[in-house]
Formats: structure tokens, C-alpha cells, sequence
């Protein structure tokens, strides 16, 4: 009885207390008990620096966040600074600091996720748990927020709890998930269905038809020799399919003849373009073929060592990709003397992302790779001369390595003749929005978007956002524009929108999505990307004028002149796009001919009204702009 | 070395050394290029593009960029200066900066810098961020508002001083400078006035107490003459603080004294 009583008590003192069970914990032994789960994490990545943003990210999985304790651990055992490791920390969207919540519960938020009422279903469950978005709940338990594109966008809207992804999200999955939630039932006991991932391949071709059985190109280019291989992907014009198209076997050759202690081989898997998901399909049905396509490469230029960098929203695909790495070393594909040649060694590990779309620029992937914060590097010099630890490194989209698999099998010459004279092969398009059938689609190149369209059962059709927010944007006059490198490149986003959706909202929803994204090392990128975003939602508001065209104008010039990377130069695309394709969309929303401050003093009180939980009209200024 | 080679800037021949990168060349040479988060005695960071000129044609920050022979350099034109003025504008609507009030007026390199610019106003709305001010070292203040994220200070306790009291946490416009303390204060470092951060900030975030003011009007670094019309002997950059500072007897840690 007595023991009962003081049992209660402690429960009851427990749960009144703020903040979480490990919080408390720790207060008793902080050092203890942080060594006790770090160690071993140090221990697996040998206290590698290199590493630290993979310790971090198993530091964090124990207890949701990083604990202040844990970086005094981390500092001392690694001999790193405090600041370098809160800085790296505080650079990625999904680690975290402070008590973020036992549940982390990420919206994903990219255009195609709006369409689909992801606002709604948030605030449903937000009212559900009692919280606010983006505010930790004060039982610590809980934390609602939003999340850029998760990579769902064919099985959307999307959601991330706790790191792993769940779709199709319906009011009544959320009802669910509230309950879930409320009755503290660990992730591992949800519904398994709710993590049911679909690949929804809808048309294969080269690509996606192959069944490369693993180690035949492995095989097919030791009977070739290398140089010969080299040649054959020379031969095929293949180009890398993250969109910027430079030549592969050029790149190859490139890394191949620069001097380095080192060589590496890098696949780019941190798909983060909104409306982009192939590479997702690829790694699940089709990894094999992409790390024998980065053993090809390593082969080539001599690489011991490489890397695939996987998004942290594809986290769930690890324990595939682990197994699917352990089986090639089981069959000798990787490892020492791969397929018995002497000297052939080479072994691929993988680096999980966490919420940084800057990190898919392959500069400053790479200084993600090396621990960093996601920074890119001035170039040049580029990497392949200066990569990886200022290593010659190569650095390839998912698709393209998957492809030099294929060449390998079949030669150069078979592979070129597929496609159009300068984008040879074929091009998977990750298809989303308004459609009927979304999934992926490949095609040789030259499809044009009509085509596409048809085949998906878009109907209606007003706009077709072509390789996500930094790609373009076009209309219907359009549609007989084929998807080739000199026509419209992409990285593989084909996002439709019919004629019922907001072209103003669609380009508010992307230049958001950079502000978001900038990783804030330029001043015209940091400050500019948070310029344009408060410019469109001035706009939204109602307090547009043809003055703010103007300025979007000529911040556009000065992003496209002076930012230090991509993301920086195509931040106003989107805006720029839909101004010139749906004017309409804008001029509805320019209610003022004369300027108008984007300031509202009405608006400005709000705040205060929250405070006081006021919202009569005496809390309100006649003089919003509203009320003009 | 070739000493011979040249480009020219404005159609002024600058020479060159190999190493050397276009603003290093021309301050050398007596030019201004107007920057922020460049010092010739640190390692160029390229992040603040207030030095961007257009080099045969093509524009590129010119604390990154090496020189090529006979390489045709553009910087003083009205364009670039357009929108050198517009990434300053940026700078001074990111922060909470209020010249009139604050102890770094008339020796600050932003303010230098807006007025050679001719920035007659801030232009774009204002951000005001919420930035707390650390004041808790015995002799040294930070005050965060007026941060341009140069991480001068960063690269000077790292590269220089060898201690890491600076870093930069956070991203895109959250980006933000922090301390090498669990506390998150400046006193539960190591930091010191003997420090080379200690006197690299172009801007008022980290000030020495008890010393503010002390310059009469008139007598401040760009009073009497504009941050352009000064000269650069030897390539080093008389406006950017120096490592003088350096030379001077270490700081006995009084932490909490």
C-alpha cells in the first residue's frame, strides 16, 4: 500500500513536471547516462568528424533531440568545438536542440500537398492535440509542423512522424493518429499500413523494363576492360539526370586524370526538388543496379570508397539499402578483389540527410558528407578535382548511375540511338497534381508534354511545373514542348495543375519553399529569398500594386547576378514564370493602383489581441487596409 | 613569379601575382572594391558579394576570384553599384541598425560603405529581428543586432587565434552567430581582448566596454575622409581593424569577477 502511494505520487509529480521523461532523467546523471548511448555511436564511426552529422543524427533518435549534455559529451570525446557541432546541428531542419516532442509530427508541404488539403488536415489534428503549428505542446509530448516536399507527392498529401513517412493522409487517418498519439502508442505499434509506400510505376521503358541480374555490367565491363567501358559511355551521350546535364563519361574521364591521394565516387540521393520522387523508385526496386552503376564508376577512376548520400525523408529506405549492400558483399560485388580481380576494391556506405534541399547541390553535399553544415563551395575549383576531402570526386544522380549499368550491358551505340540527337536514352518523370494516374513515367527523350499529359489522364490542364520550383513553368500554348535538354531539362518533376488551381498560389507556395531552404550564406539569397516571400504574401493580402511587380523584377536581377549558388539564381522563377503565363492570377490581386505598405497596423495587433484574447471591435483599427 | 601580369580594372592596368585574387590585386594597387566580409589578413569567405564585379563579362565576387592575363574587370558602373547598394539595403533591413545611436557610428564599414554607395534609405521593409544582446564578459559586449553574418570573428578565432569562440548556427534567415559556451554567453568562453576577433567585426557586434563614445565626431575613421578615398598600401586594407590589436597583453580571464 505504502509502496503504492509513493509510486502515485512520483507518477503524478512526474506528470505535472514540464518537459519530457529523459529530461529528468538526465537531471540525476547527466554525463553517465549521455556516454552511455554515445559511446557506442562514436565507436561505430570510428569519432570521425567526417561523420558528425551521422552521430548527430543517432545521437538525436535516442531521445528525440540533442541534448545540451550530449554535444559536452560529443565536443570532448570528438575534440571538436562546442560551436562547430551547434553549428552543423543547427544548420538541418530535422535535428534538434531543444525537447522537440516524443511526437514529431511534419507536414509535407509542397504545392502538390496544398492541393491535396494538408492545411486542413493539420489544423484538424493541431485542434485534435490541443496545440499549436510549429509549437511544442506543453506536456512535451507533441509537436505539429510543416515540412518541404517529403517526395510522396503520386501518394499524397504526406506526413512525417518522427522521421518516417506516412501517406495518403484522410481526415480519418488523422482522427487516428490523434488517438495514436494521446494514448503515447509507440510508432512501432501504428498500423503498418499507415507506412504502406506505393512505387506506382505507371510506364517503363529502357530503364525501368531492365533486369540487369547483379553483377553483369560488373562483368561486361571486365571483359570490355576499363578504358573501353569509358568509351562505350562516352560513346552512349549520356548526361547527368539531376537536371544540370553534363556529360557523364566526360566527368568520369575528368575525375579519372585529376591527381588526388584519393578518388571517390558520390550517387546524389538527396532528392529534394519539390515534385521530384524517381529517385525513391529507383533505390527500392532498383538499387542493385545503382550501386553496381557506382561500382562501374569507381572502377573507372579508381575510387576505393563511396558514398550514397540518402535524404533524410528517405530514412525508411536504409535497412532496404543496408541489405541490399550487405548481399553484393556476400556475392563479392563489393569488398576486396570484387569478382576476383585483384585490386578491384571498393565499398559504398551511406550518409542520411536531415531536411536540407540545399545539400542535393553536389558542392555542398559534399560538405554535408564531411560533416558539415550544408554550405556550397566556391567553385571552382569543382568536384571533380576537388571533392571529397579535397579529393577528386564524382558526383552522379541516382538515375544516371542506374544508367551507365545499362550501357555497360548493352554499349554505347544501342543507348545513344534511343531519345533525340543531344538527350540521348531515356528520362523518368516523377508525374503529380491533377491527374489521373500519378506515379512514374519514363520515356525517351522527346516526349513531348502533350504526350505525358495524355497518358497520365490530365484533363483540363492550365500549367505544368516542369523540374519543380527551379525549373519553369508552362502553359497550355506549350504542351508541344518535348523534354530534352535543349527544350525543357528537368530532374524529373512534371507537377500538373488544371484549370481551377491559383497560379499565384502555386508560385507563393515555391518561392516559400526557397526562403526555407536558403542556407543563408549570401546576403542576396539569405535576405532576398525572405524579401520575395514577404512580397507574395503581400500580394495574398490584398495589398498589391503594380509598383511590387516592379521590385520582384529587379530583385530577380540582382538574385541572378549576385547569388553564390542555383538555388539563389532561380529563387524568382516561379514568380517570374506566372506573372508572364498567368497575368490574371496576379492582377486580381493588385487591388491598388497606387502603392500600398505592406505593413498593417491592424494586423500588427494581433498579438496583442492573442494576449488578451480579445477579437471585439474595439480591439480592431478602422484603418486596416481591409477596410478601405 | 611573373610580375608582368596584368588585368585591367575600369580600364585601369592592375598588376598581379599568381595567388592572388582580383581584390587582393587591386588594393595592392590602390583601388577600392567596396566589401564587407573580405580582410587581406583572413582567408576570403565570398559570402556578402558586395565586392561581385564583373570579370570579362561575367560576374563573380572578387575576394574568390583570381585574376586571368589581360582579364577585362568592371566594378565601379552604375549597375554593379545599383546592386551593391540594394544587397546593402538588405544588410541594414536584416538587423536592427540604428546609426545615430550606436558607439560603432563613423568607424563602421557598413555605414562607410552606404554612404559611398549613396544609400539614402533602407528601402525594403524592415525585419526587426528579435536579437537579445549578450553583455555578460567583464569587458567585451556583443550586440547582435547589427550582425551581417561576415563571420570575420569566426574565421579570426578559428584561423588566428585557434580557439573556435565563434560560429555560425542555423539557416537561411534564421542563420545567426553564436558562442562556444553551453551557456551561450560569451563570458563562458575563452575569449579575450588580446583575441584577433576581438577587433575584426566591420560592424558594432562586438564592442569593448567602457570605451564607447570615446571618439570625438571629427575624429572617427571616416570622418575625414570616405571608406573609398582611403589608402591601401601593401595590399592590406587600412579600414579593415589590423592585428595590431594582437601585440597587446593578453586579457587576465576575470570570469565572474
Amino acid at each position: 500500500m505504502t509502496i503504492n502511494v509513493h509510486y502515485k505520487l512520483t507518477r503524478m509529480s512526474v506528470e505535472s513536471d514540464k518537459g519530457s521523461y529523459h529530461q529528468r532523467v538526465f537531471m540525476i546523471s547527466p554525463e553517465k547516462t549521455h556516454a552511455e548511448y554515445l559511446d557506442t555511436i562514436l565507436a561505430h564511426h570510428q569519432h570521425n568528424a567526417n561523420n558528425l552529422l551521422q552521430i548527430l543524427i543517432a545521437a538525436q533518435d535516442v531521445h528525440g533531440y540533442i541534448h545540451s549534455d550530449a554535444i559536452d559529451h560529443l565536443s570532448e570525446q570528438m575534440a571538436l568545438p562546442r560551436s562547430k557541432i551547434e553549428g552543423v546541428a543547427g544548420f538541418y531542419s530535422f535535428l534538434h536542440l531543444q525537447a522537440a516532442g516524443d511526437y514529431r509530427v511534419l507536414f509535407s508541404d509542397n504545392i502538390t500537398d496544398r492541393m491535396a488539403g494538408n492545411i486542413d488536415l493539420m489544423k484538424s489534428l493541431c485542434s485534435q492535440l490541443w496545440v499549436e503549428p510549429g509549437k511544442l505542446s506543453e506536456d512535451g509530448l507533441v509537436c505539429v509542423g510543416t515540412t518541404s516536399c517529403t517526395g510522396m507527392c503520386d501518394q499524397g498529401p504526406g506526413m512525417l512522424v518522427n522521421n518516417i513517412a506516412i501517406n495518403h493522409i484522410t481526415a480519418e487517418r488523422i482522427n487516428a493518429i490523434a488517438e495514436l498519439i494521446r494514448e503515447r502508442v509507440p510508432l512501432s505499434a501504428w498500423p503498418a499500413s499507415f507506412f504502406a509506400i506505393e512505387d506506382n510505376i505507371r510506364r517503363r521503358d529502357i530503364l525501368l523494363n531492365s533486369q540487369i541480374q547483379p553483377g553483369a555490367a560488373l562483368k561486361a565491363m571486365l571483359a570490355r576492360g576499363d578504358n573501353a567501358t569509358l568509351q562505350e559511355i562516352k560513346t552512349s551521350k549520356l548526361r547527368g539526370r539531376g537536371g544540370a546535364g553534363f556529360s557523364t563519361g566526360m566527368k568520369w574521364e575528368f575525375c579519372r586524370d585529376a591527381a588526388g591521394d584519393a578518388h571517390y565516387v558520390v550517387c546524389n540521393a538527396d532528392e529534394g526538388e519539390p515534385g521530384t520522387f524517381k529517385d525513391r523508385v529507383l533505390l527500392n526496386g532498383y538499387a542493385d543496379t545503382v550501386f553496381e552503376g557506382m561500382t562501374l564508376c569507381a572502377r573507372i577512376i579508381g575510387a576505393k570508397q563511396g558514398f550514397l548520400y540518402l535524404r533524410g525523408e528517405y530514412r525508411y529506405l536504409l535497412p532496404h539499402l543496408q541489405a541490399v549492400l550487405q548481399k553484393r558483399r556476400g556475392q563479392n560485388l563489393l569488398g576486396t578483389s570484387i569478382l576476383g580481380h585483384e585490386g578491384f576494391d571498393f565499398d559504398i556506405a551511406i550518409h542520411l540527410g536531415a531536411g536540407a534541399y540545399i545539400c542535393g547541390e553536389e558542392s555542398a553535399l559534399i560538405e554535408s558528407l564531411e560533416g558539415k553544415r550544408g554550405t556550397p563551395r566556391n567553385r571552382p575549383p569543382f568536384p571533380v578535382t576537388h571533392g571529397y576531402l579535397n579529393c577528386p570526386t564524382v558526383v552522379n544522380n541516382v538515375e544516371t548511375f542506374a544508367s551507365t549499368c545499362l550501357i555497360t550491358t548493352h554499349g554505347g551505340a544501342w543507348y545513344s540511338g534511343i531519345g533525340t540527337e543531344t538527350s540521348c536514352g531515356s528520362k523518368i518523370l516523377s508525374v503529380s497534381g491533377d491527374c489521373e494516374r500519378p506515379g512514374l513515367y519514363e520515356y525517351p527523350f522527346g516526349v513531348t508534354i502533350a504526350q505525358v499529359l495524355a497518358d497520365c489522364g490530365a484533363q483540363d490542364t492550365q500549367a505544368v511545373q516542369v523540374s519543380g520550383p527551379s525549373g519553369v513553368c508552362i502553359s497550355a500554348d506549350e504542351f508541344n514542348r518535348r523534354i530534352a535538354f535543349d527544350d525543357l531539362a528537368t530532374a524529373g518533376a512534371f507537377m500538373i495543375f488544371n484549370q481551377t488551381r491559383d497560379m499565384f498560389e502555386v508560385a507563393r507556395n515555391f518561392v516559400h519553399f526557397f526562403a526555407h531552404e536558403s542556407c543563408g550564406f549570401c546576403t542576396p539569397c539569405r535576405v532576398g529569398t525572405q524579401l520575395l516571400s514577404n512580397m507574395m504574401d503581400k500580394l495574398a493580402d490584398g495589398n498589391g500594386s503594380p509598383y511590387d511587380f516592379t521590385e520582384i523584377e529587379k530583385l530577380n536581377v540582382l538574385l541572378q547576378s549576385t547569388s553564390h549558388c542555383g538555388l539563389g539564381h532561380s529563387a524568382c522563377n516561379p514568380v517570374l514564370n506566372t506573372i508572364e503565363k498567368f497575368r490574371p492570377a496576379y492582377d486580381k490581386r493588385l487591388a491598388h493602383k497606387d502603392f500600398i505598405p505592406a505593413f498593417d497596423l491592424d494586423r500588427a495587433l494581433s498579438q496583442a489581441r492573442q494576449m488578451t484574447g480579445r477579437d471585439d471591435t474595439g480591439a480592431h483599427l478602422e484603418s486596416s487596409h481591409e477596410s478601405k | 613569379m611573373n610580375q608582368n601580369k596584368t588585368f585591367t580594372l575600369d580600364g585601369k592596368t592592375i598588376p598581379y601575382t599568381e595567388g592572388q585574387t582580383i581584390i587582393q590585386a587591386a588594393m595592392a594597387a590602390g583601388e577600392y572594391i567596396p566589401h564587407l566580409c573580405f580582410n587581406p589578413e583572413l582567408k576570403a569567405h565570398g559570402s556578402c558579394k558586395l565586392c561581385t564585379v564583373k570579370a570579362n563579362g561575367r560576374q563573380t565576387a572578387s575576394c574568390t576570384q583570381q585574376p586571368t592575363p589581360e582579364m577585362v574587370v568592371e566594378s565601379d558602373t552604375q549597375e554593379l553599384n545599383d546592386e551593391r547598394r540594394a544587397l546593402l539595403q538588405m544588410l541594414f533591413v536584416e538587423g536592427n541598425h540604428f546609426c545615430p545611436s550606436c558607439e560603432k557610428s563613423g568607424d563602421c564599414q557598413l555605414q562607410a560603405t552606404a554612404y559611398v554607395l549613396k544609400m539614402m534609405s533602407p528601402h525594403y521593409n524592415q525585419f526587426y529581428p528579435d536579437r537579445p544582446v549578450d553583455a555578460s564578459h567583464p569587458e567585451y559586449l556583443l550586440d547582435f543586432n547589427r550582425c551581417i553574418l561576415c563571420s570575420l570573428c569566426v574565421r579570426a578565432s578559428r584561423d588566428v587565434d585557434g580557439k573556435n569562440v565563434f560560429a555560425l548556427s542555423g539557416r537561411g534567415i534564421k542563420s545567426h552567430l553564436i558562442v562556444n559556451a553551453k551557456s551561450g554567453q560569451l563570458a563562458d568562453t575563452d575569449f579575450c581582448d588580446a583575441d584577433k576577433a576581438a577587433h575584426v567585426c566591420p560592424v558594432g557586434v562586438i564592442l569593448k566596454k567602457r570605451v564607447g563614445f570615446a571618439t570625438p565626431i571629427g575624429s572617427r575613421s571616416f570622418d575625414e575622409l570616405p571608406i573609398s578615398a582611403t589608402p591601401h598600401p601593401q595590399g592590406a586594407c587600412p579600414v579593415c581593424p589590423r592585428s595590431d590589436a594582437a601585440t597587446l597583453p593578453p586579457h587576465p580571464k576575470s570570469r565572474g569577477a
